[in-house]
């Protein structure tokens, strides 16, 4: 597996050379920094941790600012370990990775933070059907339903669907494909969309 | 500029002649009948030009036998071959929707001069 980290910029389309429309979500995927490589002798187990984004140097505390010192990395906002990661020549500490680690036609899994939707309804949240409309209903329109039996159980399940908070939770999605990689600028496209809202952190894995 | 726009900026044609609502043109459409490609042509009045950048659509209309045709082309797309003016239309507004409701001669566009 090879991953990187990065941000989710926005959706456009692009054609193909049949004339085809592609949806695409445009990613910035780096430069991802090699913060620290870790080993079964060394750590129990094997995996490899990414950086991605600057920020300002004060705001590093002194234990990260000690940390990122070892891998000569700049002021980052993320790090993040990977598992099983493919190790290669370009894999050492403080290695700078680009987006030409993925190639088109690529199938990766992205992962990010969903949009969150607040308190939701039913409707909403679990795709329930709602009530009638007409004949002589009330206060029925976005209602659950029933929510169980009657004096057995006398109670009503655990899990049971409801209404509640709904969104800003991880989500992955996996199999998209990559239709564009651009080194230059360190921008993939990808066929689709991908979770969170814009300016979301990404995370985009290869296996 | 927007990273969005930056990177479709290549995906942009370069060449597309000025035309406006209004105008009277010929589009040149690349159509694939099995293996081989060959260009139609579909000439009619724009009655509109919307969106912008990859986005960016127009719509022209024509009366086939006596029925409104209208088709709609993504400007940028690459099955355009070629998009030629014929006729600069004298309009006074930037959406002719107006036209789907008139035929014969209450349906004419004056020409621009």
């Amino acid at each position: 597996m090879s991953a990187l980290i990065g941000k989710k910029v926005g959706m456009t389309r692009i054609f193909t050379e049949q004339g085809k429309v592609i949806p695409v979500t445009v990613l910035q995927v780096g430069p991802c920094y090699v913060t620290q490589i870790k080993t079964k002798e060394k750590d129990g187990y094997e995996a490899v941790q990414l950086g991605y984004g600057l920020k300002r140097e004060k705001l590093v505390t002194k234990p990260v600012k000690g940390h990122l010192k070892k891998s000569g990395a700049p002021a980052l906002r993320i790090l993040k370990e990977f598992r099983n990661f493919q190790m290669g020549e370009s894999i050492k500490l403080g290695a700078e990775l680009r987006a030409d680690l993925f190639e088109v036609g690529d199938k990766v899994a992205v992962t990010g933070t969903s949009k969150g939707k607040g308190f939701s309804g039913a409707m909403k949240r679990h795709h329930f059907g709602g009530g009638p409309k007409t004949h002589g209903q009330s206060d029925r329109l976005r209602a659950p339903g029933s929510l169980g039996q009657s004096s057995y159980p006398s109670r009503v399940y655990k899990g049971t669907r409801m209404a509640g908070r709904m969104g800003n939770e991880q989500v992955t999605v996996k199999t998209l494909k990559v239709v564009r990689v651009d080194p230059e600028n360190n921008v993939i496209m990808i066929k689709g969309a991908v979770p969170g809202s814009r300016n979301g952190i990404v995370y985009i894995k290869k296996f | 500029m927007d990273v969005v726009d930056q990177v479709v900026q290549s995906e942009l044609k370069e060449d597309i002649p000025a035309f406006e609502p209004g105008d009277t043109v010929v589009v040149h459409v690349k159509v694939v009948e099995g293996d081989k490609e060959r260009i139609q042509l579909f000439q009619g009045v724009v009655l509109q030009k919307r969106g912008s950048g990859v986005n960016a659509t127009f719509t022209v209309r024509k009366v086939s036998n006596g029925i409104g045709v209208e088709r709609i082309f993504p400007i940028h797309s690459p099955k355009i071959a070629k998009i030629e003016r014929l006729r600069a239309g004298k309009v006074r507004r930037s959406k002719l929707f107006y036209l789907r409701g008139l035929r014969g001669k209450a349906a004419r566009i004056d020409e621009k001069r």
